[in-house]
Order: C-alpha cells, then structure tokens, then sequence
C-alpha cells in the first residue's frame, strides 16, 4: 500500500517542478552599485523586503557583549527627526511593518509595505539604518527591558539549557556566549558603543537584498541607493573559525521542573561539503519536523515519552552542529536519552532503508515549492540563498541533487555524520537517574 | 451506502472581499457540510481544513481534555489507513499535516500540492467516520498528552497563572476548563470516551470544510461529493447552549507565587462580550480598545503612561480576542520596572485606565489603527492559509460569512465614542480577575509587612 503511493508520488513530483520555473529571480544592480535578488509579483499591491548585514552579535568584543543587540532594538526608537513615538507614528500612519533583528550570524530588517506608500517608508525606514539617533533615555529604556529579558533567561530551562551546551561546545568563541549579552555587561553599555556598534555593524560591505512583490527592477535599484548608499563602506572584521571543543557525555543541571529540557548534539557538516545533501536527508530521516522521522516515531509514538522531538543541522558561518532538542518528565528523561543514543547508534551502523530513503526524498522534493508561497516568505528564502552563497538557479537545481543521493553515499555519510560517543547532552531539571 | 451522491451543491454563491481580495465561494452538501473555497492561483498549493463544531468548552464534566485528546488520536489510523499512515502518506507527497483544538472548535489541516487534493480529501473524510483505535494506542498517546501539559503548563508559571485564572472568571462557563485537561481528569480519559465523543460531533452536519489556495469551486465541489457526500450526518447533535456566566457581581483576585519567576507581572482580564451574527460592533469596538491600550510598545497607551512617562513598568500588553460562542476576556499585562512593587504597578495601571475613560482616545491614534486594517486586507491577501483559518473559525463560532467578510468594515467604523461605551462596560474591576505572578520570597515579604512590601532588586 505504502509502496504504491510511493511509486505514484515519484512522477508526479516532478509534474509539480515546472511551478518553481515561474520563480524567476532576478539579478538586481543599483546605479550606485549595490547587488539585490528580486521577484517582481505584481498581483498584490506591496513588496517584501529583506536586508542581511553578516556579522551580527559575533563582531563585538566580549567585554562590550549585547551591544549589537542593543543597537539593534534600539533602531526604531528614534531617527533624524523624529523621536521614539514620532518614529513609531510615522510607521503606522504608513501601515508600513519593519522590524529589526539581531542573531549569532547577522542582523536582519524585514519590511513590508504598501505599493502606494514606497517611497515614505523608504525614507523612514533609511533614517533608522542611516541617522539612528539613540538618545540616552531610549538606550536606557530598551536596556532596561534587555536586562529584563536575560533575568528571564536565568529562569528559563530552554534557555539555560542551549546557553550551556553553546558554551561547553565553543568555550570563548563568540558562538559560546549569547548575544544578548550578560547583566554585568549590558548594564555596563554607554551611549558611545552603541553608536560604534551601529558604524560596525551595518556596512555595506556585508549586506545582502532581496525582495519580493510589485517593484521593478528599476525601482528596487533606486530603493537600494537611497537606503543603504550612505552606510559605511566597511565595518568590524568578522570572528574566525570556531572550534569545537566536543564536549561528551551528560551535564546535568539542575532546575525545579516537572520536565527536564534536553538539548544535544555533536558536529555536523558544511553546506559546502560534497555530503551535504545526504546529511540533510539523513538528518530528515533521523529528527526531521514530521511524525513519521524516526526519533519522533521511537521516544513520542511507540514510547510516549515526550510531546516532541526533532533534530537540526545548524549551519552557522564559523561552525557546523547537528543538535536535538526534547522534554520529558524528570522520570523518564534517562529512558528517552538511552533511546536516543541507541538511535544514533544504529542509524551509524545501517544507514537507513531504502524506503526511508524513498520516502523521505518524495517529501523533501515535493515539499520545497510550497515553501514560495508568498512574498514574504520567497524575500526571506531569497536573502538566505544570498549569504549561503548559492546561484539563482539553486532552486531549479535543488531537487535533482536530493534525487542524487544514493543508498552507498547515505551509507557512508551515516558512518561519518552520527557518533554515538560524541554526544553531549545538556540536561536541564530535576532528572531522576542521571 | 447512502444514495447521496447526485447534485447536493443546493446553495451557491461567491462574496467579493472588501479590496478586491482573491474570490470566497461557499456552498452546502446535502449532508449539512459547509463548504469554503478561497481562490489563490499564485502558486500551485492547496489547504484542506475541516473545522469541527465541538472543542474544549463542549466536553462531559469531568472529561476535561477528552476534545484535545481525541485530536491526537484522530492521526491512529482506520479501517483501511494504518497508524499514524496519514500523516506519513501526507508527507511522502511533500505535504504536511497538523491539528489544533480550542474551546469552540477542533481543526485539521493539510498543505500540499494542489494536485493532490483528491488525497487529502479522500483521507479526512475517511477518518471523518472510520476511526479505529486500539487500547495500547490510546494508553501511549495519553502518555503523550501529559507530557505536553507538563512541557506547556507545568513547566511554565505565567501558563499556571493564566490557567488559574481563566477558571476564576469562568465559574460556570466551560471556558473555565483548560483545553488539555486538568491532569487528574486527563489520567483517566479513555478508549470508551474517546469513542463516544468522536461518534458523536464528528460528522458532515457538524463540520466546515474549507479549501484554499490553487482549485476552482467546481473541482472542491466534484471532489467533496464525491468523498465527504456519502457520509451520513450524525443524529445526536443537539444545540451548542452552555451554561452562561452569572452576573459577575465581585472582584476575584489570585497570587501566584513560583520559584520560576523571574520577572513578577500583573495580569488583569475582564468578562467580555464576542463577536454575535449580525452583531460585532462592540466586539469591534474592543478589539480597537486592546490595540489603542496595548498594541504597540511605542505609541499605545500603556506603553506611553506606563513605560515612557511615569517609567515604573518595562512592559506591557492589551489583548481581546472575540471569536467565540460565549462570553470570552478582555486582558492587560503590566510588567513592573525593577523596584515597582505589583501593588504600584496594578493602581498605576488602574489610574491610566480611568484617565483613558475620562479623556477618551486620541483621535490620531484611532485613523492609524484604521490605516492599518485597511492595509491588513492587503497584506492578508499573502496568507491564504491564514484567510482559510479566519473563515474557518468564523463559521465554527456561528459566525456567518457577511459577519467574517465585514470584520475590517465594523473595524474601520468604530468611534471614538463607540470606544468609550465599550472601555466604561469593559474594564470594570467587579467584573475583573487580576492575577499577580511573584516569586515565593516577595509574597513572604508581603505577608509580613503588607506596608513595605517592595521587588527585590537583581
């Protein structure tokens, strides 16, 4: 039964790949130079737009930690002449949403607006990128709810639960730390870093386009220049390699909680390796977002031992991890370890069958053009292929090199991906037998 | 099999939405399901929903969670589907599936290549009617089930508030049970009630059906004939009449104090009133209200009295929600600053809301808030899963599809003097629960020096 459907998807995949043709991305160049990725869809009266600039929180000195962070949040809180609420009024009387976020690899701006509103939303949103004002009063208020927010932390399982396996894994790397800084550090922030975070973070020499809706590639060029043509050329080098220092075993810590929170994981694989794609699937296979991936299937459905369970490859700039992350009762928390470790263990040694293979393929092929649903999400997905460093015709390409994968590659790339000894699980609660 | 499979479309029209969004048709199979086709040829996707009439609020006392449960182990497998076989066929044709359940309604859907709708469609309805559940799958999901309220609730001192509190302004409404379950109740749920829930609601007179994304309402027609139009329609569905909320006459208030908090918050709800057929103005009006108090941490309300002006909170919060059968809750959040004591914060809260009653809203305030609903229409037409849930729930409430197409119309109508009239009836502290989250040395502290009880400072 399940065989048949199997062999009726495979044609029919490939019957629902012309979709992604119509997926035409262009290359844009504004006359000022500065490189973007469109998709003109004229059918809605707005675009998306996504900005990267590399480097995120990772540029900041140790001492100066959550400054990035901070600048970030404090983008929309004032700019040229406007003040915190003039700023905030200006955006909403255009319907205008923009949003600023700081992350470990960059730091991301999402807009969108209306067609009829381009150019206003344009100019505001350069005051905040190009003539942030970060007066005193609101650095103070946002550092205010920062410091809020890493007190939370300090209660948060999860939180100190990725928080201890990043720094057990990178020690000193800025990957080992959060980027929204400690409580000493952030208290500890003036007025002047930020402003000098501002000048080394959001330069042009590390910042990706893209966007999506009812703009031409003429009009995006013109976007382009009067937004980010005044940035500094060049900001803060980025940080090296990270190593990993591959911690392994248990490390328990210990929390009141009727759960404990699990992270885990050992070290993954470059995008850029040849076995990339195989790992990907094996991945899927292993702790994929689906009911039928293996973990799911053994720890929750066969076992009821948590409410869910997934794996990720984690593909940063300066360093590869395959992770998990579960919860499960401070009982049963040493169960669902054991079962975890077995999983790996024998996903190790035989690979996966060839109907996993199959399936799991189908799913990952057929999966990916519904992700191009929208203008915000292709802007996002097009932003992302950017500073991943892929062509544009990575899309059309993408599925045929997940097809490639064959049994002897997953075999081989199994061997090399899970290690069994090399897990390190991070385990945040009351956890009975550990 | 029922002979039902001729001509059922018996009513069929199409509603424009108000700016020139994609085209809404619906009609009705001669079974009773509804049915809802949202067009959106952009790209070639499809999403099957199928909404059911019945969740949390609906359950037989003492059965608490059975609704969420009962979604859980929709995904067990039938006569001719094996366990957990639909979401792995759903998945081998590149889709994905999930549930949810709230107090009104429980909810099924599948994204997936528009081709496939035939599958997804012959599948759903297949479990519509054909559930089977063994007595080892119902024991390992129940195991699942608690291991969810411990990692959502338990886990989670503001989700334990929030669960106290709703049972406090609830009394006799079953908006007080949570949808989970309390867990002594959610331990004893079995295979027996499980069954007779699912053979009672779950059928095509008690469903909507909503299809959106890259089909025609001619195929969704042919289609849902030809697998939802053979089911019989249940014959046990009685009227959705709860037992109402008495007048609430006294103030109820509630301290929760956990060694996992972090950062003490106050939190107020307000017996509110919901969206009615025919009737949305005032929920219209309050949705308006929540936005202006706390929708925006830059201008709201709140934020500018609270977080700019008298600096004593780092955050706060309005939100209402009116789609619901019954009376539902008006809330606010309130986060003191380091320092501020909840006691000042909640009188800090109460002063501004009064001041906001006396001076009424500022009217610039207002024609942004409409700005941006009429933008909404625009931007909501990027999202067809997210339209497909508005019609979705809107049904599932009773709410009929000119109440759901004139939402943003009631929206953009509302006054600044409709906004009063609904603040002034709303947030009335006799009609209140307010909840303070602490941490257990704080409400020690309280206990025994009321008069200088103060935050410890970090």
């Amino acid at each position: 039964m399940i065989r048949a459907t199997f062999l009726a998807v495979a044609t029919l995949v490939l019957a629902a790949l012309p979709a992604l043709a119509e997926i035409k991305i262009q290359e844009v160049t504004s006359p000022g130079g500065i490189k973007a990725w469109l998709v003109e869809d004229h059918n809605i009266p707005f675009t998306a737009l996504e900005i990267q600039f590399r480097g995120g929180t990772s540029v900041e000195a140790p001492e100066k930690r959550g400054v990035v962070n901070l600048m970030t949040a404090t983008l929309e809180e004032g700019a040229a002449d406007l003040d915190s609420r003039g700023f905030a009024e200006a955006r909403d009387a255009l319907a205008a949403d923009i949003s600023f976020d700081a992350g470990a690899d960059s730091v991301g701006v999402s807009v969108r607006f209306l067609t009829e509103n381009r150019d206003q939303v344009v100019e505001l949103l350069r005051k905040a990128l190009v003539e942030p004002r970060f007066d005193q009063d609101a650095v103070d208020r946002v550092r205010g709810q920062v410091l809020s927010i890493l007190r939370g932390n300090e209660k948060d399982p999860e939180k100190i639960a990725s928080l201890t396996y990043n720094r057990l894994t990178f020690g000193d790397h800025p990957y080992g730390s959060t980027g929204d800084g400690t409580i000493e550090t952030v208290t500890a922030l003036t007025r002047d870093d930020v402003v000098a975070a501002h000048k080394a973070a959001l330069t042009r020499d590390r910042v990706y386009v893209a966007a999506a809706g009812d703009i031409t590639a003429e009009e995006l060029g013109l976007v382009l220049d009067r937004l980010l043509g005044a940035l500094p050329a060049t900001g803060a080098p980025q940080p090296g390699k990270a190593e990993l220092l591959s911690p392994a075993g248990v490390t328990v810590t210990k929390f009141p909680s009727p759960q404990s929170v699990v992270v885990f994981g050992h070290a993954g694989i470059p995008r850029e390796d040849p076995d990339f794609f195989a790992a990907f699937l094996l991945n899927e296979v292993m702790g994929g977002g689906r009911f039928t991936a293996r973990l799911m299937s053994e720890v929750r459905e066969k076992r009821g031992l948590t409410y869910g369970i997934g794996t990720y490859l984690v593909g940063r700039d300066h360093a590869d991890l395959l992770m998990g992350q579960f919860a499960a009762s401070n009982e049963k928390v040493a169960e669902a370890i054991e079962v975890v470790r077995a999983e790996w263990a024998r996903i190790a040694t035989e690979g996966v069958t060839a109907e996993e293979l199959e399936a799991t393929k189908t799913y990952l092929t057929g999966s990916y053009p519904l992700r191009f649903d929208g203008n915000g999400p292709i802007a996002s997905i097009l932003v992302g292929m950017q500073m991943e460093g892929m062509p544009t015709d990575y899309v059309t390409t993408r599925n045929a090199m997940i097809e490639a994968v064959t049994m002897e590659d997953i075999k081989r790339v199994a061997a090399r991906l899970f290690q069994p000894e090399a897990l390190k699980f991070v385990v945040v609660g009351d956890p009975v037998g550990l | 099999m029922p002979g039902n499979l001729g001509p059922s479309a018996v009513l069929a029209f199409a509603l424009a939405l108000p700016a020139a969004a994609e085209p809404v048709t619906s009609f009705t199979l001669e079974n009773g399901l509804d049915v809802v086709v949202i067009e959106d040829h952009r790209a070639p996707v499809v999403v099957q929903m199928i909404w059911y009439r019945v969740g949390a609020a609906d359950e037989p006392p003492g059965h608490s969670g059975i609704a969420h449960f009962l979604e859980h182990l929709m995904f067990k497998g039938t006569d001719t589907v094996g366990p957990n076989e639909f979401s792995a066929t759903v998945e081998a044709q590149g889709g994905d599936d999930n549930a949810f359940t709230s107090w009104d309604y429980t909810a099924y859907f599948q994204r997936i290549a528009a081709d496939r709708l035939d599958l997804v469609m012959q599948m759903e309805a297949d479990r519509m009617r054909n559930l089977r559940l063994t007595e080892e799958d119902v024991a390992t999901e129940r195991q699942v089930i608690l291991e969810e309220r411990a990692q959502r609730t338990d886990s989670d001192p503001g989700a334990l508030l929030m669960e106290q509190m709703r049972a406090a302004q609830f009394m006799n409404s079953p908006y007080g049970i949570p949808i989970i379950g309390w867990r002594h109740e959610m331990e004893a749920l079995s295979q027996a009630d499980a069954l007779s829930y699912y053979e009672r609601f779950y059928a095509p007179n008690n469903a909507t059906l909503v299809i959106a994304g890259d089909v025609t309402p001619d195929a969704v027609r042919a289609l849902a004939e030809k697998h939802y139009g053979p089911i019989a329609p249940s014959e046990a569905l009685v009227p959705r009449d709860r037992p109402q909320e008495p007048p609430q006459l006294a103030e109820r208030r509630i301290t929760l104090a956990d060694e996992r908090v972090s950062e003490p918050y106050v939190f107020r709800t307000y017996l509110a009133p919901e969206r009615d057929p025919g009737d949305q103005k005032t929920a219209a009006a309050l949705t308006v209200l929540a936005e202006l108090l706390g929708g925006n941490g830059q201008t709201s309300v709140l934020a500018r009295a609270l977080q700019f002006d008298a600096q004593v909170a780092v955050y706060t919060s309005a939100f209402y929600d009116g789609t619901g059968i019954d009376d539902g809750s008006f809330g606010l959040v309130v986060m003191p600053s380091p320092g501020v004591d909840l006691q000042t914060a909640e009188a800090e809260l109460d002063r501004v809301l009064a001041e906001f009653i006396a001076q009424g809203p500022d009217p610039a305030a207002l024609e942004r808030i409409r700005t941006q609903v009429r933008a909404g229409e625009i931007y909501a037409r990027d999202n067809v899963e997210s339209l497909a849930r508005r019609y979705g729930e809107g049904l599932s409430v009773g709410l009929t599809l000119e109440d759901i197409d004139g939402w943003d119309e009631a929206l953009a109508a509302v006054t600044e003097a409709d906004i009063v009239t609904a603040a002034r009836e709303v947030l009335d502290r006799r009609k209140a629960v307010t909840g303070w989250l602490t941490r257990p040395e704080a409400e020690a502290a309280a206990t025994v020096e009321p008069a200088a009880q103060e935050e410890p400072k970090e």
